[in-house]
């Protein structure tokens, strides 16, 4: 199940309509935890996708509430849940700003990409980011599909696809490993 | 008794310390009055920095402005004789109000900034100017835009965040002659708040280390990120700036208390780090970028 959620949208839910830019600490919690709610309320296995399109500006500030604190609190809470998170609508300013937060969470995410493979932003070993890339070309892959291409056992490619998993940036089922992009 | 601070004759970053040289022996609950007679420029800076003096006093400050009529007119179209007769019994001749439109160098006029709603505010209202100007005076690309606008955001925030008062704001562009033969932006955010030392004191679980000023308290937030909140995310806004002002050859300087510290970029000659300076309270912030050089 896919759950789309525009930025601007919630950015006016907040009572900061009258704005187009993300901007501040306080309107990014309070935009994160809009989001949040929003997010708790979907079941299991469900793709959250977030919106920057609509999103002038994004400073630091807010893409440490909106991305960093957000994945972080999704992905490390006390109860972990199997959701997942991508990012789409997003420029170079915006990647800037959440390419730096991400890294100070050591937390990766997965970006829409409107002309090609989704790709995953964010601090990630060499081996994950290029599982993560050939399972994102490839829409689905068992070990033993990318385990050539990448130069690796089987066994260790599926440690590092079952990571990735973990982290959430693959989704999972009983026929191996799926790109977000494929989420239904 | 009143005593007299004067002005000097062209106010910037340097000059402003004989301002705060003259105000650190008066108490602050002593009137003083602040003569700008023969002042003949201002960069936004020093306007800021001046509303600054006029709320760090516990007892209304008197202030005369500018003789020269050039003078007190553009400070008065940048928007300073607005805040500063809240904050000053206003002596001499005050110009006119008048319509700041057609003025092309001030990219913001004096703005407060006490809360997000602010920041929101100075935000949307630079955008389209900055393009225009950063673009085509400055010659910085049109991606710039957007990432200037994301350092001013951050530089203001740092009231909202740390300073416990409000502070202004203002962003200008000027050929800066003297020092660099080119045009800049510039961008000045001031306040008189609690400054960056006792802001870091009231982190949570703070070692206390034996040597501890202001200075070290600007080590801490400029060099090494440090924030009096310990989230991960926290003391990304000045890192921020940094990589803005180091990306166009800028310069970023922070007084704070008897401290200042600046990212000295080759054009110029500033110290990186100034201790036992005269005590004022608060945070001053100065970005400047320099007109990009294309060769033809």
């Amino acid at each position: 199940m896919k759950h789309f959620i525009d930025v601007s949208v919630v950015l006016r839910q907040t009572g900061s309509g009258q704005y187009s830019n993300l901007v501040t600490r306080s309107t990014g919690a309070a935009v994160r935890q809009e989001i949040e709610l929003a997010v708790a309320a979907l079941p299991e296995r469900t793709l959250t996708i977030i919106d920057f399109s609509s999103v002038g500006m994004m400073d630091f500030s807010c893409a440490d509430e909106v991305v960093g604190k957000l994945l972080n609190d999704i992905r490390r809470g006390p109860e972990p849940r199997e959701v997942y998170i991508a990012v789409s609508g997003v420029g170079d300013s915006h990647l800037e700003a959440i390419e730096t937060v991400l890294e100070c969470y050591g937390l990766a995410v997965v970006v829409e990409d409107a002309h090609g493979p989704w790709r995953v932003v964010g601090p990630l070993d060499d081996d994950s980011r290029r599982a993560c890339n050939a399972v994102n070309r490839r829409g689905r892959a068992c070990a033993a599909d990318i385990a050539p291409e990448l130069g690796e056992s089987a066994d260790l490619t599926d440690r590092t696809l079952n990571t990735l998993w973990e982290r959430r940036l693959v989704m999972r089922d009983a026929n191996g490993y799926l790109a977000l992009q494929m989420a239904l | 008794m009143t005593t007299v601070i004067t002005v000097p004759p062209s106010l910037d970053d340097e000059t402003f310390e004989q301002v705060f040289d003259q105000l650190a022996p008066v108490p602050a609950d002593e009137k003083v009055l602040i003569d700008a007679r023969h002042t003949r420029w201002s960069s936004p800076f020093g306007l800021t920095a001046l509303l600054t003096v006029g709320q760090s006093r516990e007892v209304r400050a008197d202030f005369t402005g500018p003789e020269a009529e050039d003078t007190a007119s553009y400070w008065q179209r940048a928007g300073f004789y607005r805040h500063a007769e809240e904050l000053f019994e206003l002596h001499g001749h005050v110009p006119r109000a008048r319509n700041l439109s057609g003025e092309s160098n001030v990219l913001l006029e004096i703005t407060p900034v006490e809360k997000s709603d602010d920041v929101h505010g100075v935000v949307e209202r630079i955008q389209t100017k900055a393009q225009v100007i950063l673009v085509n005076e400055l010659n910085l690309d049109a991606q710039t835009t957007m990432r200037f606008a994301m350092t001013l955001s951050e530089a203001c925030q740092n009231i909202v965040e740390h300073a416990e008062a409000r502070g202004w704001v203002a962003v200008q562009t000027y050929t800066w002659r003297q020092r660099l033969g080119r045009r800049v932006v510039v961008i000045a955010v001031c306040d008189a708040g609690i400054g960056f030392r006792r802001s870091l004191e009231m982190a949570q679980g703070r070692k206390r280390i034996d040597r501890w000023d202001d200075g070290v308290a600007l080590e801490d937030a400029v060099v090494r990120g440090v924030s009096r909140f310990h989230d991960p995310g926290r003391g990304q806004g000045l890192a921020g700036v940094q990589r803005f002002v180091a990306k166009w050859d800028g310069k970023l300087s922070i007084r704070s208390g008897t401290a200042r510290i600046a990212i000295v970029p080759p054009w110029d000659t500033d110290t990186p780090l100034l201790r036992h300076l005269p005590p004022f309270p608060g945070a001053q912030l100065q970005i400047t970028i320099p007109e990009r050089v294309v060769s033809r």
